[in-house]
């Protein structure tokens, strides 16, 4: 019986079938996983061993260095809080600060109800938008103290939920072309985008 | 105080809500650079190139044709875009990623076609969910128009593009960890030589590893000619170049700005650019090139944004981030924060990396905390020495990578510039600054 479902093992496929090298499909399935499960299973790390061509060991002593896999259970919104420098600078530490108070909980921690991972991040690229912080990898930035609370109480209520999806899913956009895509299909949408841009020049606009 | 109107090679289409579409990259002259690029010999495109002077945009600066033509000797396999943008405070690809997704991707396929590689993995920072999505919405937009894939609009060229995410390691920016990463591994920098991964990349094979924006400059330049490019700039700064201008500024952002052109003042002050120091307060120190760089002051703002002009400062133009710190900046904290993110990242592999990020990290968290001794002074220099002998710039290599001799570079700066800061923490036993 496998523990990925038969469409992340679909999935899980095609990934490998891109590289030269199964392992290089690796980090990618690591992905998968914690979409499908929310964090990276034993069970899921067994088939990824298989799939890509390593032991179990590997699979885990690899994913380990990566902070974004998670071996051990997490919340459904993994809330990452940057206090680096430019972060710092304007506020961070006080967002965070906040953040542990309203949620109950210290950085690094998960509320009782497994709703919410809080974490200290490193920087996430965002500083434009300092303090800024990020809810399973969707960005949120300018974050006030009251800010932060309503964002939680949306999150809660479900208000968010097209954009921030459960955590572990982070493409949500699947690779539709390519050479290791059947050539058929290929040239099938070629044509279908050929038939788009022609209808749009008859309409006058620009293709 | 001038603001150079140079015209806008890598952000021309940032103002649009669908940037991101093909239908509006088509509309502002998208894919026209590669289509000129397919009319002329692989030679020719590279030479354009070589001719631009383009210099990588990821940090090093070390120009783009030049690291092609130690290639172009035999055949190339791979190109290996490098997005994993983690330089702390450096948030320029992010949105080059996010906002034109269809310029990386035409800027890959001409570095491709002249490189004459069939297979690209562009590596992506995983925190970057939306723009791993972006990049493969335009992939799908740009297979379909026949851009990328078989037969490329045509001209027999060929070419596959895989998006791969990474995993949340500031470390798979080096880019022998990325390729180590690519290969399904833990992100260990390896030891060089050999200094490039043009003989040994990708599984072993020549491979090479170009930044995002590097690649998102290059329809432009064939479109416009190299000759256009070098007409901006100055010496070996040509172009343009992005500047992330982050911590305590009025209008903190990505801006576009003619290389040289403009100076460090113009950047932060000037009311279209950074608009001056917030609350008008005044500056006290200025973080150039990312946290890797050593700082600069107030006397030393009219630099103008240029490699050498730069680096004429000990210092360096580095990833292209600028992070601002008024007056009220306690740099003992700042000190202390930058040290915690290499000790956070550093990959362990060598000893005076590994074992000195965190001795430093806790002698400058206890003079924060109001418990630490002179004598820490020198102690935090004796294990910078460690670190990077002489603690010079460009600093000694005592390590794999270049992540541990970096971490001296705003210790020595903060100690350097700021020295009373950290003697009234030692002396009134606590942080003035609360
Ligand atoms: C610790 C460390 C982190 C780095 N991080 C990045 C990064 O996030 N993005 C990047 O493009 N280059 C980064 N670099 C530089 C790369 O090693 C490499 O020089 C660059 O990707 C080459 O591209 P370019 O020549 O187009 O700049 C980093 C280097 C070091 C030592
Ligand atoms: S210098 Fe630090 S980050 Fe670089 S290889 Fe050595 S231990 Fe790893
Ligand atoms: S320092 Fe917080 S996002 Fe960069």
């Amino acid at each position: 019986m496998s523990h990925l479902s038969a469409e992340t093992l679909g999935r899980a496929r095609d990934l490998v079938a891109l590289y030269p090298h199964r392992r290089s499909a690796l980090i990618p399935l690591c992905h998968l996983a914690q979409e499908q499960d929310g964090w990276l299973r034993p069970e899921a790390m067994e088939e990824i061993a298989g799939l890509v061509g390593v032991t179990p060991a590997e699979v885990l002593g690899t994913a380990s260095f990566y902070d974004m896999l998670h071996t051990e259970p997490v919340g459904t919104y993994v809330v990452a809080v940057c206090t680096n420098i430019a972060c710092m600078l304007r506020g961070a530490y006080e967002l965070l600060e906040h953040a542990e108070d309203h949620l109950g909980v210290r950085a690094g921690q998960t509320t009782a109800d497994g709703v919410f991972t809080l974490e200290d991040a490193e920087c996430l690229a965002d500083c434009g938008r300092a303090p800024c912080l990020q809810v399973n990898h969707r960005f949120f930035g300018d974050v006030t103290p009251e800010g932060f609370e309503t964002l939680v109480a949306d999150l809660r209520r479900g208000a968010l939920d097209g954009e921030v999806p459960h955590h572990g899913t982070l493409l949500r956009v699947r690779r539709t072309g390519g050479l290791q895509v059947e050539p058929s299909r290929v040239e099938a949408e070629r044509a279908a985008s050929a038939g788009a841009a022609a209808g749009r020049a008859n309409q006058g606009g620009k293709g | 105080m001038v603001v150079s109107e140079a015209p806008r090679i890598v952000t021309s289409r940032i103002g649009f809500e669908d940037s991101h579409t093909l239908v509006r990259y088509l509309d502002t002259g998208g894919y026209t650079g590669l289509r000129k690029a397919l009319t002329m010999t692989p030679e020719a495109v590279a030479a354009e190139v070589d001719g631009a002077s383009l210099l990588g945009r990821g940090g090093a600066g070390f120009p783009a044709g030049r690291k092609w033509s130690m290639l172009r000797k035999g055949p190339i396999p791979y190109l290996v875009v490098n997005g994993d943008e983690s330089e702390p405070a450096t948030f320029k690809d992010h949105l080059l990623l996010e906002k034109d997704p269809h310029q990386l991707v035409e800027g890959v396929v001409i570095a491709a076609y002249a490189l004459q590689v069939a297979r690209v993995f562009i590596y992506i920072r995983g925190e970057f969910a939306l723009g791993l999505e972006r990049v493969q919405a335009a992939l799908n937009e740009a297979y379909a128009q026949g851009a990328v894939g078989r037969d490329i609009f045509g001209s027999g060229f060929s070419v596959d593009i895989v998006v791969h995410p990474g995993a949340g390691a500031y470390i798979c920016g080096e880019e022998t960890a990325l390729l180590e990463s690519l290969e399904g591994k833990r992100g260990y920098p390896r030891i060089k030589p050999p200094y490039f991964p043009a003989a040994i990349g990708l599984y072993g094979e020549p491979t090479v590893v170009n930044n995002v924006e590097t690649m998102s400059n290059l329809p432009w330049i064939i479109t416009n000619g190299a000759a256009a490019f070098t007409a901006l700039g100055e010496g070996r700064s040509t172009g343009t170049r992005l500047f992330a201008l982050a911590g305590q500024v009025r209008n903190p952002g990505v801006y576009e700005v003619e290389m040289v052109k403009t100076t460090f003042r113009d950047l932060i002050y000037a009311p279209v650019l950074g608009g001056g120091v917030l609350h008008g307060r005044e500056l006290k120190a200025v973080i150039p090139g990312g946290v890797s760089a050593p700082w600069i002051g107030p006397a030393q703002l009219d630099t103008p944004l240029g490699q050498d002009e730069v680096a004429a400062l000990d210092t360096m133009l580095g990833s292209g981030s600028i992070v601002v710190m008024d007056e009220t900046t306690c740099m003992v904290r700042a000190a202390w924060r930058i040290t915690r993110f290499f000790w956070r990242e550093s990959c362990g592999q060598c000893t005076p990396c590994r074992e000195g990020s965190g001795w430093l990290e806790k002698i400058l968290r206890r003079i924060e905390d109001g418990v630490g001794r002179e004598a820490d002074l020198d102690l935090l220099m004796d294990t910078c020495d460690n670190l990077a002998p002489g603690v010079s710039w460009p600093p000694q290599q005592t390590t794999i990578c270049v992540l541990g001799p970096s971490i001296p570079s705003s210790i020595a700066s903060a100690i350097r510039m700021f020295r009373d800061d950290f003697l009234v923490h030692i002396k009134e036993g606590g942080c003035p600054h609360g």
